[in-house]
């Protein structure tokens, strides 16, 4: 046989192995208006809502269920499977009507025991649920009858109704866990109360939700599929987005922000959101322990103003508080030198970085830990030279892999400062205060103040919403005169939306329900 | 030959194990475990799902587990992918990965040799200088550049090709993957074709088949062709090795969920068993492979089994 005519053979098998012929996938890409392509920026890692814990498993799963309470597009609270609830004069026992024709996607009624059954399963040990610990202030869950539902608490929870529109605390189908196990969360197998149901998911590319027609109010949810699309990669969700294959992108690249400005105009949502960006500093080792005046004047130098304008340029807002702005019944407390120019700023820096006892012969050593990521890195740089100009100590950058980093944060042997950030559970100051108390877990910095901690207690038990919320002031003020972190900015949320798009809410939790969106006709 | 065999494949299980053991133990010295989250866990919590997953037990305990699971052929869960196990996972990568790969290759070797073959035809003219414009930016453009700018061009711009994988119907989805995976090895073995090509021309056995009379048709396909791929030939090797290598970012780049893709993300997320997984699957292949062939030169040379 002629060697040509070999390699052409070979070529040919090769291309039948490969199946190219037949590899044309059921995956029907109809242009039907009715269905709405999403970005996601990664891989839910489990749609049990129990086994979840990431954002985007969350941004599905309230797709797929519904909690007793939910959120308009906008981010205002409304009624959920329960259609109206009393609360009791000392706001310790709420009592949850739910909706006569709630029904779950296999049609079976929804009833006050399946919340009953799920809270127990989220508490219960072998769950290892990641949220565990989101109701520990529930002391009690009990239905009164079929649609009756009445949650106890250990002591006034103001934000309950806004723990209850997260996944964590969605019903769960006792029939279809008992019938498939811990696999029950599988297309086709898994039963959900929202307004989609799952009907495709291919690990690392694609998760297809269809209408649920049994949900209470189908009528009106416009949009027939939603797909998500698991696109980790920013670059490559614009290029899909400007394509034409997706309607809604979860982020926006960072590196050419000023392009996608111009190319997107109005397509481009900008809102802030309750997430901050700061730096932790290690409070159990030296040079930062016991040395407010060092940690002040670090947080002092830092032009906070020209690293939103210069370096993140997203319409990031400059952080002065620890409770981001925007957060409802509170008024975030401000650093004390909020007021003052950055040049005054600096002078204080410099006097206070002198009686700390470092000067330009004897400058401050440091090393200062950021995970990989463009943005990260930037904003490092101009610190680093930001101490330099001001402080004149050359801080040592030192680059880690995101889990390394966490590692170190958490061991607390190496690290100094390092960068972290914290995104609100629910829209209250609890979820970000909470966080700095001796005791908490999440406390990165290791901060520990009695006066703090007993100021969050004092607010804990108030009934009246008014004082709580100045104890909860107070308690930042008295944290934030210790400086244990470096607020740096407060984010914002980043989306492009086609303008096809119709009923696209802007809100702080950035939280984006597919039911309230519709489409419109294409011109 | 039963004997030669058995005792091949009985050799092969150490190195197996071997590997088995080194990428277990360098997952585990990652630092960083696949449960760390910038959102802190409660301690109670954490301690719980470590204990879920058995991470809190001494790591030679957790060796014995997960070599008894891959005894029983159990490779476990994922945990990042927690709804799913590491064999469902790799089942649903591989194939992908693969028909990604072959046709990558085939399309490398079909339009590297021919451009090269007219390339050397053409010595000095316009095209082969085109051609071998082509190679060098081609092999020395990476993948990561190439993979945007023609996601921009075709798919952006002329809207002629999906620009990613999730959602996209039929054949066209697998046409700018396959051709940025092809493209360093189409320049590579283009420029390989010409060299040789223009070697063998030059040779006497040549010149004495033009003073027969032969056409230039019949000189390269009869007497010039067997020859002049041989080097291409020795470099498919290599080529595998560096389509296997360009495929995760390919995969990455154009959002395909191939192992490749799985691969990254349980590295970076610490998912031990997915990667430990991936490891040990692609590990068992090269292993049967060279297995296959070993036994293949068994059957083909008698003197292999005598030894």
């Amino acid at each position: 046989m002629l060697p040509a005519v070999k390699l052409i053979r070979i070529l040919l098998f090769l291309m039948v192995l490969s199946g190219i012929v037949a590899c044309g996938s059921s995956e029907d890409a109809s242009s039907s208006s009715s269905v709405l392509n999403r970005g996601l920026s990664a891989e839910p890692e489990s749609l049990d809502a129990h086994k979840a814990r990431s954002l985007q498993a969350a941004d599905v799963l309230r797709d797929l269920g519904e909690g007793l309470v939910s959120f308009t597009a906008t981010g205002e609270l409304t009624a959920g499977a329960a259609e109206s609830w009393e609360v009791s004069d000392d706001l310790l026992t709420y009592t949850f009507h739910l909706r006569p024709d709630a029904k779950w996607s296999n049609g079976d009624a929804l009833t006050a025991e399946h919340f009953v059954f799920a809270i127990n399963r989220l508490v219960d040990p072998a769950t290892a649920a990641f949220y565990a610990q989101f109701l520990e202030d529930v002391s009690e869950m009990k239905a009164i009858d079929d649609h009756t539902l009445q949650v106890v608490l250990a002591r006034p929870t103001p934000y309950l109704l806004s723990l209850l529109t997260h996944p964590a605390t969605f019903p769960m189908h006792p029939g279809s866990l008992a019938k498939q196990g811990e696999n029950f969360a599988r297309p086709g197998d898994l039963v959900t109360n929202g307004a989609y149901v799952l009907t495709a998911w291919i690990p690392g590319s694609l998760l297809t939700l269809v209408r649920n027609e049994h949900y209470w109010n189908n009528a009106n949810t416009a949009i027939d599929e939603v797909r998500y699309h698991i696109l980790s990669q920013e670059t490559t969700e614009y290029a899909r987005y400007r394509a034409g294959e997706l309607d809604i992108t979860s982020a926006v690249p960072s590196d050419n922000f000023e392009e996608v400005k111009r190319v997107a105009g109005q397509e481009l949502h900008i809102a802030p959101v309750l997430n901050i960006y700061y730096y932790g500093y290690n409070l159990t080792k030296p040079p930062f322990k016991d040395n407010p005046e060092l940690r002040q004047a670090l947080s002092m130098a830092i032009d906070r103003e020209l690293l939103v304008e210069k370096v993140t340029g997203r319409g990031e807002t400059p952080a002065y508080s620890w409770v981001p702005p925007g957060v409802d019944n509170y008024e975030p407390t401000q650093l004390s030198f909020a007021a003052l120019t950055q040049e005054e700023r600096n002078q204080l820096a410099q006097t206070l970085y002198a009686e700390a006892g470092y000067s330009a012969e004897n400058p401050l050593q440091l090393e200062l830990r950021y995970n990989t990521g463009d943005t990260h890195k930037k904003i490092a740089l101009a610190i680093q030279s930001m101490w330099r100009e001001v402080l004149g100590f050359e801080v040592v950058l030192v680059n880690e892999e995101f889990q390394v980093l966490l590692a170190n944060i958490r061991d607390k042997e190496i690290t100094q400062v390092f960068r972290s950030s914290w995104i609100g559970d629910y829209n209250d100051a609890h979820t970000f205060l909470n966080i700095l108390q001796s005791k908490n877990a999440a406390n990165v910095s290791g901060y520990a103040s009695e006066e703090y901690d007993a100021l969050l207690e004092r607010a804990a038990e108030q009934v009246d919403l008014s004082r709580r919320r100045l104890y909860l002031e107070e308690a930042e003020r008295v944290m934030l005169a210790d400086y244990p972190a470096i607020p740096i900015y407060f984010y914002v949320s980043k989306h492009l939306v086609k303008p096809r798009v119709a009923g696209w809410g802007d809100n702080v939790l950035d939280y984006h329900y597919s039911q309230h969106l519709s489409l419109k006709a294409e011109q | 030959m039963l004997r030669y065999t058995l005792l091949r494949v009985l050799g092969a299980i150490p190195t197996l194990l071997l590997v088995v053991v080194l990428a277990f133990l360098m997952v585990h010295a990652a630092p960083g475990g696949p449960f760390d989250d910038e959102r802190v866990l409660p301690v109670d919590v954490a301690a719980n799902i470590q204990a879920a997953y058995h991470l809190d037990e001494p790591l030679p305990a957790q060796f014995a587990r997960y070599l008894s699971g891959l005894l029983h052929g159990d490779l476990g869960p994922s945990y990042r992918y927690r709804d799913y196990t590491v064999a469902e996972l790799i089942r649903s990568g591989f194939p992908l990965s693969l028909r990604l790969g072959v046709l990558a290759m085939a399309l490398a070797l079909l339009v590297g040799i021919s451009s090269g073959i007219v390339a050397a035809l053409r010595q000095g003219s316009m095209l082969d200088r085109m051609v071998m414009f082509f190679a060098v930016t081609g092999i020395s453009i990476p993948v990561f550049v190439v993979a945007p700018l023609l996601v921009l061009l075709f798919a952006v711009n002329l809207q002629w090709l999906p620009a990613g994988w999730s959602g996209a119907s039929g054949a066209a989805k697998y046409i700018l993957p396959v051709i940025t995976l092809a493209l360093p090895q189409i320049a590579y073995i283009a420029r390989l074709t010409r060299a040789s090509m223009i070697d063998v021309l030059g040779t006497d056995f040549i010149r004495t088949a033009r003073a027969q009379g032969l056409g230039t048709k019949v000189i390269i396909r009869v007497h010039a062709f067997k020859p002049a791929i041989m080097p291409v030939l020795s470099y498919l090797g290599p080529a595998i090795a560096a389509i296997l290598t360009g495929s995760v970012v390919v995969e990455e780049v154009f959002g395909i969920p191939g192992l490749g893709q799985f691969f990254v993300r349980g590295a970076l997320n610490r998912d031990y068993t997915l990667v430990l997984g991936i490891v040990i699957f692609y590990a068992t292949l090269i292993i049967a492979l060279n297995l296959a062939v070993d036994l293949l030169y068994g059957v083909i040379d008698p003197r292999v089994r005598q030894r």
